[in-house]
C-alpha cells in the first residue's frame, strides 16, 4: 500500500518479470506509520536511479512503454506514474504511443551530416522497400563507417551490424600513439591481455604516489577536458577531493559519498572517439576511473554510456567484472584499502544527456534537463554529492601522465595545449576514422593523414567541433589545431570532430539538418533554446539555397544572441553557432 | 523545545551587491531578484513564484553579471558580496525581448496580461516569425466541472508541476512530458484528470501565469463573454470546513462566487487550498442543483 494513485492498467506477467529482473532485489520499503508526505518524497527518490534500467527492460520486452508496464515500474520503485511517464517520453529509444509494429526490432538509421552525404536516405529507401520500417535517428556515433545503423532489439539485445566487420585503426602500429596504443592490439575482453600491454601499471603508480602527487602531476601536465569545455582536470579533481560537503549542504545530514562519472554519452554529431576506445581498450577507462576514485576520495564510479553503443557497453561490463574478480575494483582496490565500485548505466537516446548536469538528472531517474549552475558538480553533482565527471578521452590521458610524468607528457603538443588529441575525421576523406596527433597539427596535415579530400579537390567546408561547433573553409587548412589557435580564430575543437564536405555536397541541406538536430534535441526546459531552435530551423528550411535578406539576417543574429546569452546550458549556447558560421562564410544564404 | 531554525540570528549576515550602480544589501542566501526588488527595480518573471522553488526555465528575469560569460537568472542566483549587476543593459533588454517574442510567436497570450504588458515594454514583435511559425496547437481540455486546461496558452513554466509536486501538494498528478518544442504538461499517457492522481486542490490553477489553467466558472463566463474582472469584488474570510483556518478570498461577480483563492503570504496556506475550500462553496448560493 502506498499513497500512489495508479490507473487500472496492469503489467503482463512477462513485463513484470522483465522489469523485476532489471531492478534486481531492490524493492521500495513502505512504512505504513510514517508521515505520508515526507515518507513518500523519500521513497520517491530512494530507488529512482533504477527507473532508466527498468524502462529499458520494459521497452525491450514489450516494444513500447505500456501503461501496465509503467504502472508496475511506478509501484515497485514508488515513483509517481506521471513522473515516470515524463521521463519515458523524454527519450528517443522509448515509445509511449503504442506504435504499430512494435513487435519488431527497431532499425535506426542515422541521418546526420556524415551519414547523410554518404547516402543515408538511399539506405533507408532500400530498407523500407524491403518492408523494414526505419527510425530516422540522430548521429549514432559511427561516422567513420556511414551510413550508420543501430538495431534496437525486441526481446533480444541491441546490436550494430557494422560491429561484425573487422576493426582496423588507421594509425595501427604507429609508435607515437599514446591514447590509442593498445587499440586494435590488446584483446579487449581480457584483463590478462590488458596487463600484458602495460595495463594497471598506472594504478600501481598512482597508489604509490598518493593523491596529492597525482593531482600535482595532472596540473603540471596541463591536462584539460576533452569533452568540449577544456576545463583543467587537476583543478576539477582537487575541488572534489577538497569538497567537505559541510559548507555546501548545511541543511542535510547525509554522509558525504563522492562519485566519479565517465561521461560516455558521446552524442555530438561527428563524434565516435570514445566508442572506439571503449570497444577496443575498455580496461583503460576503468583503470583511469579507479585512479580518479582513489585520488578524489570517491568510492562510487559510474559510466553513463549512450544507449546506442551495445558493444562498448558489453565490453565495459565485462571489464568491470574481470577487474572486480581480480580485486582491482571493490572494497579494497589492489590491496590499497581504498574502496571503488563501478556501474555502467545506459542512456536512452538524448543528446542533452551529455551535458553533465542533465546526465546526473538522467542517471538519477529524472528527466534529462540541465540544472542551473552554480552550484557546480565538484560540490553538488550526482545525487547532490561531490562528483568528478570527465570525458573518457580525458580520463585516458591520466594513465600516461601518472606513468611517465608531466614532462614526458608535455613533450607532445604546445605550451597552451599539452599532449595529444583524438580527432574524429569523417565525411569526404579517403580514410575516415579515429586519429591521434599532438596538439598543433594543422588542419591540412590532418586531412592529409586521412588520405586527403575525396576526389582530390579542396573541401567546400569543414565542420570543426561537431554540430555545436563551426564551419571553416579551405582557407583555414593552415589552422593549428590547438585550444589557443582555434580560440584565436573564433572556432572550437569541441569533441575533436573534423567533418569534411566535398565540392558536390548540398550545404543548405546539411545546415537544415543541423538546425533540425537542435530542434529535436533541445530538452525544452528553457524558452531561448526550446523556441529558438525551432525558429532557426524554420528559417533555414525556408531559406534553402536562396540569398538571405538583411531582415532575416538580423532576426537570425537576434535569435543566436538570446540562445547564447540566456539559455540554461551549453546546448542552447552553441545551437546557433554552426549555422551562424555558415552565414558568415557565405556557405549559406550567400551568393556563392 | 525551542525551534532554533526560526529564531532570528543575533547577527544576521548580509551581502552587498551593486544593482545598476546602487549598493543594495540583502540577507545572505537571498537572490539577485530580491536585491533588485529592494532597489526598487521591477523585474519581469514568469516561472518564478514567491511560494515555489525556482526552476529558472523562462529566462525572462535574466540580468548581466560582471564576470559571467552568459546572463544569469536573477530569480535563483544567490547574491554574493561584491557582485555587480546590470538589469537594463542592451544585452538584458535583448534577451527579455526575445524570450517574450519567442513565447508570443507560439503561445496564445491573449489572457496573459503581465506577459502582454512586458512584451510591449520590451518591444517584442512575434510577427517577425511569419504566419507559418509552429505553435502549441492544443485543444482545450474540459474534463470535469472544476477546471479547464487550455495548453494552447501554456508557456511551460513548470509552476503547476511544482505546485502539484514537491512545492505544495505532493500529489504528482502532472509532469513535463515529451521533449523540446513538443514538451507538454501531462498526466501519465495523457489520461484525463479524473483518471489521474489529481485531487482537485486547484493549486496548479492558482499559480498559472497565463490562464492556461483556469477555473471552470471563469472559463464558462469567458465563453459567454461575461467575465468582468473590473466588476468583481474580493472578500476575505476563513474556510468553514475544518479547523486549519485557511484564509479564503472569495471573488464575486454579480453577487455570485466565481473564483476562490488564498493569499500567498498567508502563514497557513501560502496560497494553497484543498478541494473543499477551493470549490465547496455552492451552498453559499443555496442552489438546489449544486
Amino acid at each position: 500500500m502506498a499513497d500512489l494513485h495508479l490507473t487500472e492498467a496492469r503489467a503482463s506477467a512477462s513485463e513484470a518479470a522483465a522489469i523485476d529482473a532489471a531492478i534486481g532485489n531492490e524493492t521500495a520499503v513502505v512504512v505504513e506509520t510514517e508521515r505520508l508526505v515526507r515518507g513518500g518524497t523519500a521513497r520517491r527518490h530512494a530507488l529512482r536511479h533504477l527507473l532508466l534500467p527498468a524502462l529499458h527492460a520494459l521497452q525491450t520486452e514489450s516494444g513500447w512503454i505500456s501503461p501496465g508496464g509503467l504502472n508496475h515500474i511506478a509501484e515497485v520503485l514508488q515513483v509517481p506514474p506521471a513522473e515516470a511517464y515524463g521521463v519515458a517520453s523524454f527519450y528517443e529509444m522509448f515509445r509511449v504511443d503504442d506504435p504499430p509494429g512494435h513487435d519488431d526490432d527497431v532499425v535506426h538509421v542515422c541521418i546526420d551530416p556524415a551519414c547523410r552525404i554518404a547516402g543515408a536516405e538511399d539506405r533507408i529507401a532500400e530498407l523500407e522497400a524491403a518492408g523494414t520500417p526505419v527510425h530516422r535517428s540522430p548521429c549514432l556515433g559511427q561516422c567513420e563507417r556511414p551510413p550508420a545503423v543501430f538495431i534496437q532489439g525486441r526481446r533480444k539485445a541491441n546490436s550494430v551490424p557494422a560491429d561484425d566487420q573487422p576493426f582496423a585503426l588507421p594509425q595501427a602500429g604507429d609508435p607515437a600513439l599514446r591514447l590509442l596504443r593498445r587499440v586494435g592490439v590488446v584483446d579487449p575482453t581480457s584483463l590478462d591481455s590488458y596487463r600484458e600491454h602495460g595495463g594497471y601499471e598506472a594504478l600501481t603508480a598512482a597508489l604509490a604516489m598518493g593523491p596529492d602527487a597525482v593531482l600535482t602531476a595532472l596540473t603540471d601536465a596541463g591536462l584539460s577536458g576533452r569533452g568540449g569545455a577544456a576545463f583543467p582536470t587537476g583543478v576539477k579533481w582537487r575541488a572534489v577531493r577538497d569538497a567537505s560537503g559541510a559548507d555546501e549542504r548545511p541543511a542535510q545530514k547525509r554522509p558525504i559519498q563522492k562519485h566519479v562519472v565517465a561521461n560516455a554519452d558521446e552524442s555530438e554529431p561527428g563524434t565516435f572517439k570514445d566508442r572506439i576506445v571503449m570497444e577496443h581498450d575498455p580496461f583503460a577507462l576503468i583503470e583511469a576511473m579507479t585512479i580518479a576514485g582513489v585520488t578524489t576520495g570517491a568510492t562510487r564510479g559510474w559510466v553513463y554510456i549512450r544507449g546506442e553503443y551495445p558493444q562498448a557497453t558489453a565490453r565495459l561490463e565485462n571489464a568491470i567484472a574481470e577487474a572486480s574478480a581480480a580485486g582491482l575494483l571493490g572494497d579494497d582496490v589492489a590491496g590499497s584499502g581504498h574502496a571503488f565500485h563501478v556501474e555502467v548505466r545506459r542512456g536512452a537516446g538524448a543528446y542533452i544527456c551529455g551535458e553533465e548536469t542533465a546526465l546526473f538528472n538522467s542517471l538519477e531517474g529524472f528527466r534529462g534537463e540541465p540544472r542551473n549552475k552554480p552550484p557546480y558538480p565538484t560540490t553538488n553533482g550526482l545525487f547532490d554529492q561531490p562528483t568528478a565527471i570527465n570525458n573518457p578521452e580525458t580520463l585516458l590521458n591520466v594513465l600516461p601522465i601518472v606513468l611517465d610524468g608531466p614532462d614526458a607528457y608535455r613533450a607532445a603538443g604546445t605550451d597552451g595545449s599539452p599532449g595529444t588529441r583524438l580527432f574524429c575525421v569523417s565525411g569526404d576523406v579517403a580514410a575516415p576514422g579515429l586519429y591521434e596527433f599532438p596538439f598543433g597539427i594543422s588542419l591540412g596535415e590532418l586531412l592529409g593523414a586521412a588520405g586527403g579530400v575525396t576526389g582530390g579537390a579542396d573541401p567546400q567546408a569543414i565542420l570543426l567541433g561537431g554540430a555545436a561547433g563551426m564551419f571553416v573553409t579551405a582557407e583555414s587548412l593552415d589552422l593549428a589545431l590547438t585550444l589557443e589557435d582555434t580560440r584565436a580564430a573564433g572556432v572550437t575543437l569541441g569533441s575533436g570532430v573534423v567533418m569534411v564536405f566535398g565540392p558536390q555536397v548540398d550545404l543548405a541541406d546539411v545546415c537544415a539538418r543541423i538546425a533540425e538536430f537542435f530542434r529535436n534535441e533541445s530538452c525544452g526546459q528553457c524558452v531561448p533554446c526550446r523556441v529558438g531552435a525551432v525558429r532557426q530551423h524554420e528559417m533555414v528550411v525556408e531559406l534553402g539555397a536562396k540569398p538571405i535578406s538583411a531582415d532575416q539576417r538580423q532576426l537570425h543574429d537576434d535569435m543566436v544572441q538570446v540562445m547564447a546569452d540566456a539559455s540554461i546550458c551549453g546546448l542552447g549556447h552553441t545551437a546557433g553557432s554552426a549555422i551562424q558560421s555558415a552565414f558568415d562564410l557565405g556557405l549559406l544564404g550567400g551568393s556563392r | 523545545m525551542t525551534d532554533v531554525a526560526n529564531q532570528p540570528l543575533e547577527t544576521e549576515t548580509t551581502v552587498t551587491i551593486s544593482v545598476d550602480g546602487a549598493e543594495v544589501s540583502v540577507a545572505a542566501g537571498e537572490t539577485i531578484l530580491t536585491a533588485c526588488t529592494k532597489a526598487g527595480i521591477d523585474t519581469p518573471t514568469i516561472c518564478y513564484g514567491p511560494t515555489l522553488t525556482p526552476v529558472n526555465a523562462c529566462r525572462v528575469c535574466v540580468v548581466e553579471l560582471d564576470g559571467s560569460r552568459t546572463l544569469v537568472p536573477s530569480c535563483s542566483r544567490p547574491a554574493e558580496d561584491g557582485m555587480v549587476v546590470q538589469t537594463d543593459s542592451e544585452r538584458v533588454r535583448h534577451s527579455r525581448k526575445m524570450v517574450l517574442e519567442f513565447l508570443g510567436s507560439g503561445v496564445d497570450l491573449s489572457e496573459a496580461d503581465d506577459l502582454r504588458a512586458w512584451s510591449e515594454q520590451y518591444g517584442a514583435d512575434p510577427t517577425r516569425y511569419g504566419p507559418a511559425a509552429e505553435r502549441m496547437n492544443e485543444d482545450v481540455k474540459v474534463q470535469d466541472d472544476l477546471y479547464v486546461r487550455d495548453y494552447d496558452k501554456c508557456v511551460l513554466c513548470y509552476k503547476c508541476v511544482e505546485a502539484c509536486g514537491d512545492d505544495a501538494q505532493h500529489t504528482f498528478a502532472i509532469s513535463m512530458a515529451g521533449r523540446g518544442f513538443g514538451a507538454r504538461i501531462s498526466t501519465e499517457f495523457d489520461v484525463t484528470l479524473p483518471e489521474s492522481a489529481c485531487v482537485y486542490c486547484g493549486n496548479c490553477v492558482a499559480v498559472c501565469p497565463t490562464n492556461a489553467l483556469q477555473f471552470k466558472t471563469e472559463f464558462d463566463l469567458r465563453q459567454a463573454a461575461n467575465w468582468r474582472p473590473e466588476d468583481q469584488s474580493v472578500t476575505t474570510t476563513v474556510c468553514s470546513y475544518c479547523g486549519v483556518g485557511c484564509n479564503l478570498e472569495l471573488h464575486t461577480q454579480d453577487e455570485r462566487i466565481v473564483k476562490v483563492t488564498s493569499p500567498n503570504d498567508h502563514s497557513v496556506t501560502s496560497g494553497n487550498l484543498c478541494i473543499k475550500g477551493r470549490f465547496g462553496w455552492q451552498y453559499v448560493h443555496g442552489d438546489t442543483d449544486g
